[in-house]
Formats: structure tokens, sequence, C-alpha cells
């Protein structure tokens, strides 16, 4: 049996446009790698969705992971997909059978940009992002003195949902370089101050709410420090006594699907990192594939809302189920909701714009196969001009992670050594499988 | 633009290149390497990493000794390179066995292995037909349908990566020029004089030497040569590391030096796609568990298809244009089982001038020949 | 070093490399080696190094770990489960023993 719409995702773009498929007509499937719905910023929505502590923002969700469990579609949580052939529209998946659909939308999300510091494997250094998924999704708070390190706005949201729960932060070591603010507000007074003031004023009110937590400002030199676990945090001109490092400079969308597809991408100069490339409505350079929410472009949940409605719509018009004028006119409150979620993205861009590396040689670059930042400028000044040639020569990208952590940091850091940029390195061609799956599972396929 | 001047032009920065482009540096030669960029149809990413002699050259036994030579070869190679570059390749060459599934293929690997020994004559070819009881003392978990193996003492792996990295580091090292990004947009040839244009500069040698795998099918004639050579995919399997299991590489499967278990070698004729295929995937996982059942357990972390150098007979081609002396070609699909072969004894030959008689059949005539008769 | 928040029940009982451990529901095996204290969660099969679970999102498999006897699983996306049994996957993995 052939289904209508596939989609790969459960967080907001994806619940979203299951829910608008499913009400248009279409016959839905939607699988996830988690066992519940939500992704990452839903993560556990359906059990701490009314956690105080969480916050109001984060309770949205619950609404829209108990439309999604209403829907009329076929669901598939802890399920992986390992190989799509976009011609044919068949799902190989690893946790349920196999998919034929029409069509595929990609809602995979983002992931959190790599932080390559000194000391960042190091047990008790995690990210901001998987400190917060202890929380939604089990309750756990960090013990001990508990360092918050980078930018971005999922910095004081944590530090404001620790203290709630109690377990303030000792410290926030803050990245932004200093004088990025009167950038930023330029940013913002050309546009976006009205439309995203909504956006403006939370974050106006988690910055009062941290006030009374210690924090210093334009940090540089960023290291972890520890025997066989992180004792100590250290930068230019300061240490600190640290249990629990969390880092985090942002996310970025998770390019890994896309690439092996082989659809179209282009670099985000602003949010410094690649994206698909999409239309309004999130359709790729593939014609049977689309891609909605973070996974598109960064713009929080949201704009994932909106994007997954467009998608679903436009599904439905190329199937034959809407009109284009019908798609397009219901298409509008979500286009204007979109507009709305985006206005204060280039006051964010712009204000948490990731700071040139500067990244010490013994730096781990990939975290899997242990290779460090001066092996990959060494093999990048003898010759690999890109990230896939340096995988060959060293082997980073080639652990189970499968490149999602270092792809980043081994392209900037070609870029560095062989004077060029990001945008002409490229990335990593990732290939199925997309996640490691068992040999014993491919053989019974 | 400006000349720049080589003793040597070789096309093509894979295994083969490389391989020829590190000896003819050995012998003293300058040479330049000239390579593409990240994204390109490269073989040699895409190697399984066998040092492999058992399989080559039935009804062709000149293809059999000059892998025999390769593998003989190779010990020094590996030695030479990591001394150069302090890189540990992880050749290791402890025999190695094909694997019979079903009797059927036990007795046809049999007869196969008596004519290679027949076709070798004088210069031998030691083998032995093992049984499953016997096999199943050299080989952990074996599963229930094997029933036996051919072993040769020849056989052996590498690290394919980690040689293509070492060539180019001893080339590097020893004064050769390594120009990525520079794929060959124009040659001219005259006798003992090439001029190439490549990324956008200008490169003359009395010496060119074309190792473009694929490539070489166009730029060939450039120079008075031919290499009808046609891609042929294969897709590979890779798990996680595992603790050291396999005494010796398998036709299909091998340990590698990290402990992942690597299973392969499919033999796809679909031009230049390089499309995984998911139903070819799952039959290599399926014989892979059905020779070794544990092997079902392990992650598969990686997996992909590349493109193999074939010659319409499946043999390598070597040759030298007699319009332009100086101008050389080599075409195969082994590049780590002929990285000996090809950095000791090939390019001794091209930095001499000419190629040694014992590699007239290899010759790119011999399929005129077929042709007009 | 992690703790639950005291108004959050801890129901369910996993053991962490031998170790009884109480957990929500909801928790993944990753949270449990976390809540228990663990030094690691698993041992590099290059260096040996240490190394706990890093993104939590299925993404960095810093949390590889032999649940339920089953070596080198994402503990990150294995909801705990009563009983289960949650050991440190140390270095390379053993695919078979005779």
């Amino acid at each position: 049996m052939t289904i209508d719409l596939a989609i790969i995702g459960a967080g907001p773009a994806g619940m979203a446009a299951a829910i608008e498929a499913a009400d248009l007509g279409l016959s839905v499937a939607v699988i996830d790698e988690n066992p519940a719905p939500g992704g990452q910023v839903f993560r556990g929505v359906e059990r701490a969705g009314g956690d105080p502590a969480l916050g109001a923002d984060y309770a949205e969700g619950l609404a829209l992971a108990r439309a999604f469990r209403a829907a009329p579609i076929a669901w598939h949580p802890a399920t992986t997909l390992w190989h799509l052939d976009p011609e044919e529209g068949y799902l190989s998946l690893d946790g349920a059978p196999d998919l034929s659909a029409r069509r595929v939308l990609l809602a995979t999300g983002a992931q959190e940009r790599p932080v390559p510091i000194l000391g960042w494997t190091l047990p008790g250094v995690m990210t901001a992002g998987a400190a917060q998924i202890l929380l939604k999704t089990a309750g756990v708070v960090p013990a001990g003195r508990t360092v918050l390190a980078g930018q971005g706005p999922l910095l004081p949201l944590l530090a404001a949902q620790y203290r709630r729960a109690g377990a303030p932060p000792a410290l926030i070591l803050e990245t932004t370089p200093r004088g990025r603010r009167r950038a930023a507000l330029a940013a913002l007074a050309a546009g976006g101050l009205w439309a995203g003031r909504h956006l403006l004023w939370k974050g106006l009110g988690l910055l009062a709410e941290t006030r009374a937590i210690p924090r210093r400002r334009g940090v540089t030199g960023l290291r972890a420090e520890g025997r066989n676990r992180v004792e100590r945090v250290v930068w230019e001109g300061g240490s600190a006594a640290c249990d629990t490092l969390l880092l985090h400079e942002g996310v970025i969308p998770a390019t890994h699907i896309p690439m092996a597809l082989g659809l179209e991408m282009s670099w985000d100069a602003a949010q410094r990192c690649w994206r698909p490339v999409t239309d309004a409505y999130g359709a790729s350079s593939h014609p049977n594939v689309a891609v909605a929410g973070d996974g598109a472009g960064i713009g929080g949940w949201e704009a994932a809302v909106a994007a997954g409605h467009l998608a679903a719509l436009d599904a439905a018009q190329r199937l034959g189920r809407l009109s284009a004028e019908e798609r397009d006119r219901r298409a509008r409150p979500w286009l204007a909701l979109r507009r709305r979620a985006l206005a204060l993205r280039p006051f964010l861009d712009a204000l948490y714009a990731p700071a040139p590396a500067s990244i010490p040689d013994a730096t781990i670059a990939c975290r899997c196969e242990e290779v460090t930042a001066g092996q990959v400028r060494a093999a990048a000044r003898l010759g690999a001009t890109g990230p896939n040639q340096m995988k060959a020569y060293l082997r980073c990208g080639m652990g189970p992670c499968q490149g999602r952590l270092c792809g980043p940091t081994v392209a900037a850091l070609i870029a560095e050594a062989r004077g060029t940029t990001e945008a002409a390195v490229g990335l990593y061609r990732p290939r199925a499988p997309y996640k490691p799956i068992t040999v014993g599972t491919l053989a019974r396929l | 633009m400006r000349d720049e001047s080589f003793d040597a032009i070789v096309v093509g920065g894979g295994l083969v290149g490389a391989a020829i482009a590190w000896g003819l540096q050995r012998q003293g030669l300058a040479a330049v390497l000239l390579d593409e960029g990240d994204v390109a149809f490269r073989a040699s990413r895409g190697n399984f990493g066998l040092v492999w002699v058992q399989s080559k050259g039935l009804g062709a036994p000149w293809y059999q000794r000059w892998t025999r030579a390769s593998a003989g070869a190779w010990p020094g190679l590996a030695a030479e390179l990591a001394e150069r570059t302090g890189a540990e390749i992880g050749l290791a060459q402890p025999g190695g066995v094909h694997l019979c599934l079903g009797e059927a293929e036990f007795e046809e690997r049999a007869s196969r292995m008596a004519r290679m020994q027949a076709e070798a004559g004088n210069a031998g070819f030691d083998y032995r037909m093992i049984g499953a009881a016997e096999l199943r003392e050299m080989l952990p978990g074996l599963g229930p349908a094997v029933t036996g193996a051919s072993w040769t003492p020849y056989d052996g792996h590498a690290n394919p990566l980690r040689l293509l990295h070492a060539l180019h580091r001893a080339f590097v090292a020893a004064g050769g020029a390594y120009v990525p990004e520079a794929k060959v947009t124009e040659g001219e040839a005259a006798p003992h004089d090439f001029a190439v244009l490549a990324g956008g500069r200008r490169f003359v040698a009395p010496r060119i030497v074309l190792a473009a795998g694929l490539g070489n099918a166009a730029l060939a004639p450039l120079f008075g040569l031919s290499a009808p050579v046609r891609p042929q995919r294969g897709q590979v399997l890779v798990t996680e590391r595992a603790a050291e299991l396999l005494p010796m590489p398998v036709t299909t499967i091998r340990q590698t030096q990290e402990g992942s278990l690597m299973m392969g070698d499919s033999m796809e004729e679909v031009g230049f796609d390089l499309r995984q295929k998911p139903e070819v995937m799952r039959e290599i996982a399926r014989r892979a568990v059905l020779s070794f059942p544990w092997i079902g357990r392990l992650n598969l972390v990686r997996a992909w298809s590349a493109l193999r150098v074939m010659a319409p007979d499946g043999l390598p081609i070597y040759d030298q244009s007699a319009r332009y002396p100086g101008a050389f070609t080599a075409n195969c699909h082994s590049g780590v089982t002929l990285a000996g072969a090809h950095a000791h004894l090939l390019a001794p030959m091209i930095a001499a001038g000419a190629l040694d008689p014992a590699l007239d059949p290899f010759t790119a005539g011999r399929f005129d020949v077929r042709a007009a008769s | 070093m992690f703790a639950l928040r005291p108004e959050v029940p801890a129901t369910v009982e996993v053991f962490v490399d031998g170790a009884p451990v109480r957990v929500p529901e909801g928790a993944s095996a990753a949270a449990a080696v976390l809540l228990a204290g663990a030094a690691a969660i698993r041992e590099t099969p290059i260096s040996g190094a240490p190394r706990l679970p890093y993104c939590m999102m299925g993404a960095c498999f810093d949390c590889l770990a032999e649940i339920d006897g089953v070596a080198n699983r994402q503990a990150c996306l294995v909801p705990a489960a009563p009983g289960m049994r949650i050991a440190r996957q140390r270095g390379a993995r053993v695919a078979f023993e005779a």
C-alpha cells in the first residue's frame, strides 16, 4: 500500500503537518526515533507539559501533542529511517515495516552547533540542550556547581528553568563578543521590533529572572579541565570550579538526510550553517521531498508549526486534493504566523552569530574517532580541500555519529587552513544507513 | 600563464596515481600529482582494502604473476611509508580464504583453484581446499551454511585510506608537488613533451602518466592512448569497531585494523550511478550473516557505493603511447592489491622510459585484436 | 552530578553497573546513568577515554552503553524499563565468544 505523505520527525513541524494533512484527507504516516512525540523543543511534553518550572511556552506544546495523538494517522515511534529512495518513494525503516509514500516531508529539526573546546569530551561536560532534555523528560537537574557557557536564547531560558526548579547555575559565561549588542539593536531597529515584540518581551523576562546569577560577558578562550571529569572551567583571565559545564552556541539544521539525498543546499551566512533550499511551502529541489521546520533553517517552534501546515497544504495540492488557489488561500494565516515568528530572527542572528573560532590544535574535533584540530589543519595543508577527502585521510566523521558532531568543525578548520570559506569547503556527503542499524536487521529486510 | 615544469606529470591522485607518483619521486624524478577536488568519482575512497591474489587471473596467468609480484612488493612499500611518514598502514598478509556456502560453491571453487594452479606452470600456485571441520578451527563462529573454503598463503589486507594518505604524505615529503582541485581540462602531446591545463595552471613534462581512473577513457586519446574503461558499481558495508576476532581476511569479509567488520563486493553494471540499493545491501548482509552469524549483532555504522574502473575483460590496462613516447596509462580496479607493483615495479619502468615486455599482455591493443578477429 | 527534583516520583528501578537506581517514568537509560552518578557510560574504543552522555538527542553517540546485554546501544533513545540492566561500554564490543 502506498500512503500519501510520510513525515520524518514528530516535532512541531512534523506534528503540525500530520494534523493538517490528515484533516485534508491524506493518508499519513509519521515516524520518529523517540518514544513520544514532541521533538526536542517539546520533548516529554505529555509528561511535563504542566510543569511551572518549564514555563508557558513549553506548555503550548501539550495542545499540539494532544491534537497529534487524536489525528487519524499511522504513528511509528522509536523508528529510524535508514534509507530513502525518493524516486520510488520507498522508506527503509528500523522499528516499523518499510513504507511507500507519494510524498515525503523531512521534519528532522535541528541539532546544537558543536562547541569544540579543549576538554569538551570530559564527563561532566554536555550541551545545554542535553541538560534541558534531562529536565523535561525526567525532572533531572544538575547537582553541585553548574556553569552555563556560550550564547543563544537557550541559555537564559535554561538558567531560568533551573532557578525555578531550585537548582540555579553558579555562573553564566557569555561568549557573545563585546559590542555585539549595538549591531544587533541596529538590526532590530531596521525592522522586526513591533512584530517580534512578544518574543523580545519573553527574552527580557528571562534575563530579568536570571539577573541574580553571576555572569561574565565577552568570554574567550573557554576550556574545560579535569582529570577524569570536569573539575574547572577556564577562560581568558579567569577560572571557576565546576561540576557540570553546559555548552551552547545555538542550533543548526540537521542536514544529514537532505545531504544524503543530494538535495540542493545553501550556506546561510547569517546563521553560519547549511540549509536545504526550499520554497515558501517547504518544497525542496527534489520533486517528491519537502523540508519543514528548523531542518530547513532555524526559526523556532512557532515558525516550524506554520511551516508544517504549509508543507501539508502543498502536499495536498500536489496530490490533487486541493487546487493551487485553495492551497494559497488556506496558507495565508500560516504565512502570517511565520512572518511574526521570524520577525526577531535577524536580531537574534546578529546578536548570537558564532564568534570566529580559534580552536587550539589539541582540541578534539571528531569525538568518535578522536581526531584533533591540529591533525585536520595538517591534512588540509597537505591537500584535503574538503571534508570528504579529510574523512578519507583521518577517519573523522567515520564513527557512529557519522559526522554529525564534527562536520561543521572540520569544514571550518579546512576553511581556516586553506584561506577559504566554509561555503566553498562544503559538507560531508552522508550515505545510508542514516543511523546505524544492525547487520541482522538489514539481512532480514 | 607560466609553465610549471616537472620530470613527470601524473594525472589522478587516487591509489594508482599516488603509488606511481611516489614510485617516480622515489626514483629521483620530480613529479607533479594532479588530483580532483573533494567530490569526485573516487574508487580509492571506496576500496575494500584487500591485498588479494587467489582470485586473480584465471585464464590470464600474466595477471596472476603481476598480482603475486605486487603482494611480494607490498611489505617493502608499507615499511618505507611507515619510515617516512610514521603512518601505520595495517598491512597483514596472513593468507586468506574464500568461503563457500553450500556444496555446489565448494566444488566450483575447487575446480577453479585447480585450473589456476595448472595455468601457473613453473611459477607455482600454492593453495588448499579446506573442509568445514578444519575451517571451524581456523575461523571463529562460522555458520552452518559454510561448507569449506579455498586458502592461499599470498593473501592479505591493508587500510586503503591510510595508504592513500601515506602515499600523498611520502610523495610531498620527498619533494613531490601534490595539487588538488586540478582536474585536467586540456592536454597537448608531442614525443617526450607534454603539457596539461589543470586548475587554472599549466604543467609541462617529458613524461605523463594517466591514472585518472574512469577519467582515463576521455584523456587517453589526447595522448595517443586508449583506455576503454567503464564504471562498475560496488557497495560496501562497515560495522562499528569490535574486538579482534578474524585472524585473516575472507574474500568478501574482513576485519579492519580498527576492528570494524567490512563486507562487500557487489558488481553492478549501472553506469555512472552512485546510488545505494537496499536490496543489494541486504544480499551482502545476508551472505555475511550466513558466513558468520555473530556479525548480525553488530551495528552497521557506514555503507557506501563506489565505481570500479573496469576494462572490458576485467584485467588492468597498462600502456605506452607509440605515437607520443613518454605517455603512459595505468587502469585497474585493484588499487590496493597492485599498489606494491605500481610503486616498485611500474614506476621504475616509466622512469626508465619504457614498459617491460612482461606487461605486453596488458596493452589496450588487446581489445583491437579481438575486434579484428 | 545530577539529582532528581524532589517533587518528581521515581517509580522505575533499573541497574546501572549492577547497582539499583530509581528513575521517573519517561527517563532514558542515559538519564539513569547520570542519576546513578556513574563516572562514565562508555570508554572509547580508541583511547579508552571515559565519556558520559553529551547531546541526549540521538546525534552524538557518546551515550553508547550495554543495555540488557546488547552492546553499543544509544542510551539516550532507550526508555528506562523496570529491571533494565545498563552497563558501561568498555571500548570495542566483543562480537563473539567461543
